[in-house]
């Protein structure tokens, strides 16, 4: 069934961008007010028609659905389509976008271009996770680069340039070496099909052969190298401990929406990353290299977990504190078991609630007082409950507190990877701890106690605004920790089918590589 | 027999025939008044000639017995370099005018040296490449010169005379060598005796200097050092079109020589060209970071877009050509639409090319500011601009001839360069508020330059219009 579903999805918020940029002429008020309602009626629409796409969609069938296809430059070929693994992501995003637009109805910095930009970097989202073909798909993934850049530089902090800079060089370096590799899987495999051509990625072995290059012996062969450069690019965005610091820059100096999207949405890519090409695209260099990426992980839990603690800058500490939740998903990922990979998936789209919600509750209060310093808030809950009631939710749910999203993720993940390597969960789990710490900590100094600062004596609680952004969220969050089993059934088998394949490979690689020795 | 010549090399009569005409005309009439209306007519010959010549030719034919080839590739250059020539020419017009620079040599010079480019780009033999490739530097050399009383523009002109001098001498000299060694000075007997592996050393050091006299036309490094100081002394017009139809020009010459004359011996001159890219790459990376001079910084911009073309004729395969040719094509609409923007800026009627006087130009002129952003980001190499698939394009012909070092560093030049793209981008958008502005001036045909050359930037990744297609047969054409 060729159907343009998918395509008018990715595409529908790229036509209200040239709408706003071709036709909206003016920079007062009446032209804020139309680029505002544009921007929220075009997303809103865009997570209509996917909710089609999702209710439509057949979890049993872990093949492409809804693919879509045309011919292209220099024989690729435009193809979209999602299958278990990516649908839910292609959901986390349009489900998310309105509430950032609607986050942003205080800008009043060149609305019409932020508004843009934003519509844009929806479609390259998008286009990210619905792309089947490799170059079409590093298409989306670096584009959406500028109209971050852009965010962060124009509607930035104090130190936007500098956030901004770093964010660009530190993601495009990471990227560039995956271009590479995509230009040589292109000639290995003869196609950039990601999957459900005749001939696909997906199906295609890489070698397993190792060799030497310069001297150093590469086991695994091909597939290591492959999978090293897709880890730089992945790792980067992820972003995994030690290529992690571009992201608290850029989530401090980002405007709140831009934060939200950044937390929510774009991390995701690097795990969605993981689990489309480096798992089942190079199993082999995937096994070889897992215990590594199973200690960065854990290394990454604890010490980002502790950097936390001392974050003077509410968004700088809950920066660090997506980094170790972070962790938990490349753990599960590279754990590569059913649990590992359910848990991982549950986790990415529980954390863009969860993360997004903190997000915004912290723009809440910026919006206010217009600090992010902790020590300039306190004793909140006396003149703003609904709000200390929400942020505590969130917080739990940060905590990973059991009934909310946030639990079953983890939890997954821990199950899975104690199955692989005990001492890699036994770190992992003081990170649960320490999480709770900083996040109980950081509710505390701003929400608790008495309310003894003169600056915050006016303040006033949520708008109604506000609430009905948040009451979605809340709602995913309660819902999802208590029904796992929506995530879980929509994901199930197609990460079934992943990890069986994932886990034949590994066999019949350990296997030849028996049978070569034997014969030597 | 003559005849059938002659007809081979029509396009270049008429053009060097209108080039005469019309330095008669303006001599015998009314001198620099009718400088205007020449500079629109050699346009238009131009585009009617590209027209021509795109629409018409087909297969290839020889005149004066190999001397001179007219085949795909040759077309595909030929076609590039007068589109290119003739953007650049309407845009100069009015820049000109207003400075008091539009003398009536100029169009003629630049139809000279238009000639000269294509002899150039389909020379069959080593006189005919000399001679084509005179014709066109002594040209530009006094363009470059065009502003008599400005001294950088006079020296400007010198440097390029006595550099360009020297690279043709080293050029001459290889050529004498090859013609020493291998007998003749036809390409296709050329051919026959330089085969891989078996390469007598003088031929070899005849192959070195002749690459090194063609390096120093396309200026990549270490044979670069004229580009800045030319680039920012020329009036800005000059620069942009030595940034475009000259570049094509001596790129195609470039890969004329090393197929049609070597191309049996890829494997020697393979790696010099892969070591000329990835120099030209970095230097052009890193040394534009410094930059605060638009022209400057445009000079090793292109040093290192030419390190990316080379990059696809060091893959010495025919993949490697098309390559070439769709990058180069990319480059110069970029370049056209870039040095439109640049002939824009100015403040109080004058040339500004600090890159700190576009702070907040956003906010003053949005859309120019947009076109220009994306005209950064695509010579970036940042998707999803057509400056992308350029890179894509030679990134694949570089791995797959077994280059992937060469690859690796282009694409870790990329993001060097990156970075000075982004600095103008955040002058643009991110700088603060600043008192004095540019100049809102520049209608005409400027900002229709920048549009369009912005708008196919982005549009182009749907299918390159057709680009991609006929620099496959212009590839096929020239390489076996």
């Amino acid at each position: 069934m060729d159907t343009h579903l998918l395509s008018i999805i990715t595409f529908l918020p790229a036509v209200a961008a040239v709408i706003l940029a071709v036709f909206l002429r003016g920079d007062d008020a009446a032209a804020h007010r139309n680029a505002k309602w544009l921007a929220l009626i075009t997303t809103t629409a865009t997570f209509v028609i996917s909710l089609f796409v999702m209710f439509e969609f057949d979890p049993q069938d872990t093949g492409f659905q809804f693919v879509t296809e045309a011919e292209w430059l220099l024989g690729l070929k435009y193809r979209l389509g999602v299958d278990g693994i990516s649908i839910l992501f292609v959901m986390l995003t349009t489900f998310m976008m309105p509430l950032v637009i609607a986050a942003s109805w205080n800008v009043d910095k060149r609305v019409k271009e932020y508004m843009i930009a934003f519509l844009l970097l929806e479609t390259l989202m998008l286009g990210v996770f619905m792309a089947l073909d490799l170059i079409l798909f590093y298409l989306f993934f670096e584009a959406g680069l500028i109209p971050m850049f852009l965010i962060i530089g124009i509607w930035g902090g104090a130190n936007r340039i500098y956030a901004s800079f770093k964010f660009f060089l530190y993601t495009f370096l990471g990227s560039v070496l995956m271009l590479i590799a995509m230009v040589a899987m292109f000639a290995d495999a003869g196609t950039t099909c990601i999957g459900g051509c005749d001939v696909s990625l997906l199906n295609h072995q890489f070698g397993t052969e190792s060799f030497s290059i310069l001297g150093i012996q590469i086991v695994g062969g091909m597939q290591t190298l492959m999978f090293l450069a897709f880890f730089a690019s992945f790792a980067v965005k992820m972003p995994m401990w030690p290529v992690h610091t571009w992201l608290p820059d850029a989530h401090v100096q980002a405007p709140t929406a831009g934060s939200v999207v950044l937390a929510a949405i774009l991390l995701k890519m690097g795990g969605y990353g993981f689990l489309r090409f480096s798992l089942p695209m190079f199993p082999v260099g995937s096994d070889i290299m897992a215990p590594l990426v199973l200690w960065m992980s854990a290394i990454a839990i604890v010490y980002t977990s502790l950097v936390a603690l001392v974050q003077q800058d509410m968004k700088k500490l809950i920066a660090y504190s997506s980094v170790a939740h972070m962790g938990f998903v490349t753990m599960g990922i590279f754990a590569a078991n059913q649990q590992g990979i359910d848990g991982a998936i549950f986790q990415m789209i529980s954390h863009g609630f969860i993360s997004g919600a903190l997000f915004l509750a912290v723009g809440v209060i910026y919006d206010r007082m217009h600090t992010r310093e902790i020590d300039a808030y306190g004793g909140l809950v006396n003149r703003m409950p609904v709000y200390a009631m929400i942020f505590m939710l969130f917080t739990m749910a940060n905590v990973g507190l059991p009934g909310t999203s946030g639990f079953v993720g983890e939890f997954l993940t821990l199950i899975a990877v104690f199955q692989v390597n005990t001492w890699v969960a036994a770190v992992a789990t003081t990170g649960v701890i320490l999480s709770a710490a900083y996040a109980l900590w950081l509710y505390r100094r701003v929400v608790m106690g008495e309310l003894i600062k003169e600056s915050l004596k006016g303040i006033k609680d949520m708008t109604a605004r506000e609430k009905w952004i948040m009451a979605p969220l809340i709602v995913m969050t309660l819902l999802l920790g208590v029904y796992p089993a929506l995530v879980l059934d929509m994901i199930g088998p197609s990460v079934s089918a992943l990890v069986d394949n994932y886990a034949s490979a590994v066999d019949a690689a350990a296997t030849a590589m028996q049978t070569a020795q034997a014969a030597n | 027999m003559i005849a059938a010549d002659l007809n081979v090399i029509l396009p270049e009569i008429l053009l060097a025939a209108f080039a005469l005409a019309g330095l008669m005309a303006a001599v015998y009439t009314t001198k620099d008044k009718i400088g205007g209306m020449l500079v629109w007519a050699t346009a238009a010959v131009f585009v009617a000639l590209a027209a021509w010549i795109g629409m018409t030719g087909e297969g290839t034919r020889v005149a004066f017995n190999g001397m001179f080839v007219e085949d795909g590739f040759a077309r595909f250059a030929k076609v590039t370099i007068l589109l290119s020539a003739a953007a650049v020419l309407i845009m100069s017009e009015n820049y000109m005018k207003i400075r008091g620079l539009l003398r009536f040599e100029y169009p003629m010079l630049v139809a000279l040296s238009a000639v000269g480019m294509m002899m150039m780009v389909s020379a069959g033999d080593l006189m005919a490449l000399y001679m084509g490739l005179e014709l066109q530097s002594l040209a530009l050399y006094v363009v470059a010169s065009l502003r008599r009383d400005s001294v950088r523009s006079t020296e400007a002109g010198l440097k390029y005379f006595v550099l360009g001098a020297l690279s043709s001498g080293i050029l001459l000299y290889g050529a004498s060598l090859v013609y020493g060694y291998a007998g003749t000075t036809l390409f296709s007997g050329i051919i026959t005796t330089a085969q891989s592996g078996e390469t007598s050393l003088g031929l070899l050091f005849g192959i070195v200097f002749l690459i090194s006299g063609l390096a120093f036309k396309v200026s990549a490094v270490p044979f670069h050092m004229w580009t800045p100081d030319v680039y920012e002394g020329s009036p800005t017009p000059v620069t942009a079109f030595f940034a475009t139809a000259p570049k094509v020009a001596a790129m195609a010459l470039f890969a004329r020589v090393l197929h049609d004359a070597f191309g049996n011996a890829v494997g020697d001159w393979s790696q010099i060209v892969a070591l000329l890219s990835v120099l030209s790459m970095f230097l052009g990376a890193i040394a534009a970071i410094g930059q605060t001079n638009i022209k400057r910084l445009m000079a090793f911009s292109s040093i290192a877009h030419m390190g990316y073309a080379l990059m696809g004729l060091a893959a010495g395969t025919a993949f490697g050509v098309q390559a070439m040719l769709v990058y180069m094509a990319i480059y110069v609409t970029m370049n056209v639409g870039t040095f439109a923007f640049i002939l824009m800026m100015e403040k109080d009627g004058m040339p500004v090319t600090d890159i700190s006087s576009l702070n907040m130009y956003a906010k003053q002129n949005p859309g120019r500011a947009l076109a220009m952003l994306v005209l950064l980001f695509s010579l970036a190499g940042v998707p999803p601009m057509l400056g992308f698939f350029g890179k894509l394009y030679v990134l694949r012909a570089a791995y797959d001839a077994g280059l992937a070092w060469l690859a690796i560093a282009g694409v870790i030049a990329s993001v060097i360069g990156a970075y000075y793209y982004l600095r103008i981008v955040f002058y643009m958008y991110f700088g603060e508020e600043q008192t004095e502005q540019l100049d809102n001036s520049g209608s005409g045909v400027l900002p229709v330059f920048l549009t369009a050359s912005a708008l196919i930037m982005v549009l182009g990744i749907i299918n390159m219009f057709g680009v991609e297609g006929a620099a496959l047969s212009a590839a096929g054409s020239l390489v076996n």
